[in-house]
């Protein structure tokens, strides 16, 4: 392949054929990225225009345009599809796959099928997601928690919904074990530990959840299934089950899940800061460390999503302690890019604005996070919409603004293709606008007493909710508004060069599109990942 | 070939194999007597002898890089804090 | 996998035995921690009716679990032995010691099927009536039995299709004595499915 200099990843085909199966058969990580990058974008598509119609119904109490069971699918759909099929394999899929190889200078990750295989279980995983729907019985109507005894009495379909997504956690599993490995064993000559990019540390943390918390909710699922299907005591209360026990297990790995979710935009954050402040990152250190600290204090806290649930006196406070301390790590992350834009020459391109939103929203989505993590105060506000509110600012806010902001950072990189900065400018502007105005009127109706997951409410809470229905409007505007300025990119866009951020990690030293195994020349590295003193070099290669 | 390390021969595989034969013949017959409390405790403590002798000799931990003990001790830690913090429940119900 | 035969070759250029060795321990942790949510329900359940737990095991044969036990034990030893046999070069004793495995697990398999077909003959199986009539602790504990035991046996089963498909590609040079990272890694699947069972062993069949 040699010979082959000019051509990008793009137009080259890792085995025999070309085409569309040069696609489904590749091996190759960049476009087993972007596959992934096509199939998460539309479900997180599918999963925002749920969550319109469900804002179109609580326009105004009483029944608008469906029913309350139509409602009650529609909310354990938004979360199911959120949850499962966008934000948890979001990050890592898409970017993990395709630049985590490029930033520590492999030609591709330790098991290139293994990650194909990936792909296609996270597709069959989704298709049964889907097929759930329309199979007789009805869709899934318990919420995206399947909280037992419910999950077992319903005779929606359960099992068939919650086996998609024990099939997308073994999707998540080999994901993890393929970046583990690579990172592992795949680092270029000079490339230690500590010369890794932020974005590696960080998907290297959420490997790691993936690998040890994934298999936990997959057994609880088993379980539910087993249980459903042959009558079998596990959790059913009425053959001597502990339905608390199954919330455990639960959260056992969804809370872990969280920190799936947010980890890797974390990383995205860090590569893009100092990128645009022109400074190396402060406290690269403690940055790295944070991210395993995350990944571990986060282990430790998960029953804090069930202080009402009966649990004992000592364990809702040791839970609570624990909650506060996963609190410190996300601070250091928070002071330490602060501390990088001080004294940079700051050039506020779209990725930046999109990471400065982060910022704000995700500062909101973790101290709010605090007055759930409280004992006293969560019992007044659990599951009411401040709940909703916590973590639409935590997981939007965060990781799918993150998730806009790796997109408008690596496009040119990915496609080679620049899109227009102004209008990207505009659709920051007008996505923080309609987020806020969506979700932070949740809090003060979560405060009000507005519980979640309701079809109708009372009327003093009725302009609230129309200020958050219109909110949503300008949000899901500005998302379709945004795909669709990106996809004219990707067909009539400029032609973008290798480096048009400035950037210094070892993705911006390749070319725009990459070339089939990334490097000409296996790099051997000498720089910090953030020494911006190369900037000068790379100009003149 | 990075397999520069000494492999373990067939006797130690069998000698290893008797002493797991022998813990399982010793924890048949100590379940047999009434230890009260303790039955438990002793049982699963030389489960943890075999595992630990089937994991080191058999599974060639013992002789892998460090980064593989590394790992064993995580997941092994990782399952012992989710006992612990589910019990800090169970047990002051 | 339709193209396994192209990375193969490429791949025999620069192998990672190193690397794939590290995989298949990843993966083993994920089955570790599968296996480990079962036994946190089994633990909290045990905690919850102590009694009820010690009466139902009565039930469950000590004799079949203890020979179970020495079964996979010892099909352990032979995967260990058919190892040390591929690295000796010796492909031939490499395939009986797999043969032996593969019998063992068999036997396995067979006993197991008895010892279920005894309970269910005697109405103990999920939503039998005699079972439902029973304390909440004893179906519990038979819940966990044929989940627990179930889950243990389709491992064994699946480590029997792995193994068998290993000793076709010992038997084709497809493994050989400076190839053999599969063999390796199915044996630590197997062994891992040995480990399981040795701590379910105590834990269902030695309750007294």
């Amino acid at each position: 392949m040699a010979n082959a200099v000019a051509e990008n990843y793009l137009q080259q085909s890792t085995n025999k054929y070309s085409g569309i199966k040069s696609w489904l058969l590749t091996t190759d990580h960049k476009k087993i990225g972007l596959m992934y990058l096509i199939a998460i974008l539309f479900f997180f598509l599918v999963g925002v225009i749920i969550g319109l119609l469900m804002r179109l119904e609580l326009i105004a109490p009483g029944k608008t345009i469906m029913d309350p069971q139509t409602y009650n699918s529609l909310f354990t759909l938004h979360g199911v599809i959120m949850i499962f099929l966008f934000i948890v394999p979001g990050l890592p899929a898409i970017f993990g796959n395709f630049f985590l190889p490029i930033q520590i200078g492999a030609k591709d990750v330790a098991f290139p099928r293994l990650n194909l295989l990936s792909w296609y279980v996270y597709m069959i995983g989704a298709i049964l997601a889907l097929v759930s729907l329309f199979l007789p019985g009805g869709p899934i109507d318990t919420g995206w928690t399947f909280y037992i005894p419910y999950s077992v009495r319903t005779s929606t379909n359960v099992s068939l919904a919650i086996f998609a997504a024990f099939v997308l956690g073994f999707s998540s599993i080999l994901t993890g074990i393929n970046f583990v490995t690579t990172v592992h064993r795949l680092r270029a000559p000079g490339m230690n530990f500590f010369k890794m990019p932020l974005f590696v540390w960080a998907t290297y943390a959420t490997a790691w959840i993936q690998i040890i918390a994934t298999p936990v909710v997959g057994i609880t699922i088993l379980l539910v299934i087993i249980e459903r299907a042959f009558g079998v005591g596990i959790f059913d209360p009425a053959l001597g089950g502990d339905p608390v026990l199954y919330q455990h297990m639960f959260w056992i790995y969804s809370h872990p899940a969280v920190y799936i979710m947010i980890l890797p935009a974390m990383g995205v954050v860090s590569e893009i800061i100092p990128t645009f402040s022109r400074r190396t990152i402060f406290g690269y250190n403690a940055i790295a460390m944070s991210s395993l600290a995350i990944a571990f204090i986060g282990y430790l806290v998960w029953a804090h999503h069930m202080f009402t649930s009966g649990m004992s006196d000592t364990a809702r406070w040791v839970f609570s302690l624990l909650t506060f301390i996963v609190a410190l790590p996300s601070g250091v992350k928070v002071f330490n890019w602060v501390a990088t834009m001080y004294k940079g020459s700051i050039d506020p391109q779209p990725p930046f604005l999109w990471v400065m939103s982060f910022i704000f929203l995700f500062s909101i989505g973790g101290l709010t996070g605090l007055v759930l993590g409280s004992l006293a105060t969560d019992i007044h506000v659990h599951d009411t919409y401040f709940v909703v509110a916590h973590f639409h600012y935590v997981m939007f806010g965060g990781t799918g603004t993150i998730f806009f902001a790796g997109l408008h950072y690596w496009f040119p990189k990915m496609f080679g293709k620049m899109y227009n900065l102004k209008l990207s400018k505009i659709a920051v502007a007008l996505f923080f606008i309609g987020f806020n105005l969506l979700y932070f009127p949740k809090f003060i109706l979560g405060y009000m007493g507005m519980p979640r997951r309701y079809y109708d409410y009372l009327p003093q809470f009725e302009s609230l909710q129309k200020i958050s229905t219109f909110g949503s409007w300008i949000l899901g505007g500005t998302i379709f508004f945004i795909v669709g300025y990106l996809i004219h990119a990707l067909i009539k866009g400029k032609k973008a060069t290798s480096n048009p951020w400035g950037g210094v990690t070892l993705e911006w030293h390749i070319a725009s599109p990459p070339i089939q195994e990334n490097f000409e020349v296996i790099p051997t590295i000498t720089h910090k990942p953030y020494d911006f003193s190369q900037l000068k070099e790379m100009k003149n290669e | 070939m990075e397999h520069s390390k000494k492999h373990p021969g067939y006797n130690t595989y069998i000698l290893v194999w008797l002493a797991l034969l022998m813990f399982t013949s010793i924890t048949v017959t100590i379940a047999g007597i009434d230890l009260g409390k303790y039955t438990l405790l002793i049982a699963m403590f030389i489960a943890a002898i075999k595992s630990a002798l089937v994991i080191n000799i058999f599974m060639h931990i013992k002789f892998e890089e460090k980064i593989f003990k590394v790992f064993l001790l995580l997941s092994g830690m990782t399952l012992l804090i989710i006992f612990v913090l589910t019990f800090s429940d169970f047990l002051f119900r | 996998m339709n193209n396994s035969h192209d990375v193969a070759l490429n791949s025999h250029v620069h192998r990672d035995d190193v690397g794939a060795k590290m995989g298949m321990w990843l993966f083993l942790f994920t089955e570790v921690l599968l296996f480990g949510g079962m036994f946190l329900v089994y633990a909290v359940y045990r905690f919850q009716n102590q009694e009820q737990f010690k009466l139902a095991a009565l039930e469950l044969h000590t004799g079949i679990g203890t020979l179970n036990t020495i079964i996979l034990l010892t099909s352990s030893l032979t995967v260990a032995l058919s190892i040390a046999a591929i690295q000796n070069k010796n492909k031939f004793l490499s395939i009986v010691y797999l043969n032996a495995t593969l019998l063992l697990a068999l036997f396995f398999m067979v006993n197991k099927y008895f010892e279920w077909s005894t309970k269910f003959a005697h109405g103990i199986y999920p939503g039998a009536k005699e079972l439902l009539e029973k304390p909440n602790g004893q179906i519990l504990f038979y819940g966990l039995y044929y989940v627990m035991t179930g889950l243990h046996g389709l491992h064994v089963l699946i480590g029997m299709i792995i193994l068998y498909i290993i000793k076709r590609q010992i038997k084709k040079d497809i493994i050989t004595s400076d190839n053999y990272v599969r063999l390796e890694n199915s044996g630590l699947y197997w062994h891992l499915v040995d480990l399981i069972w040795i701590f379910l062993f105590p834990l269902f069949y030695l309750i007294q």
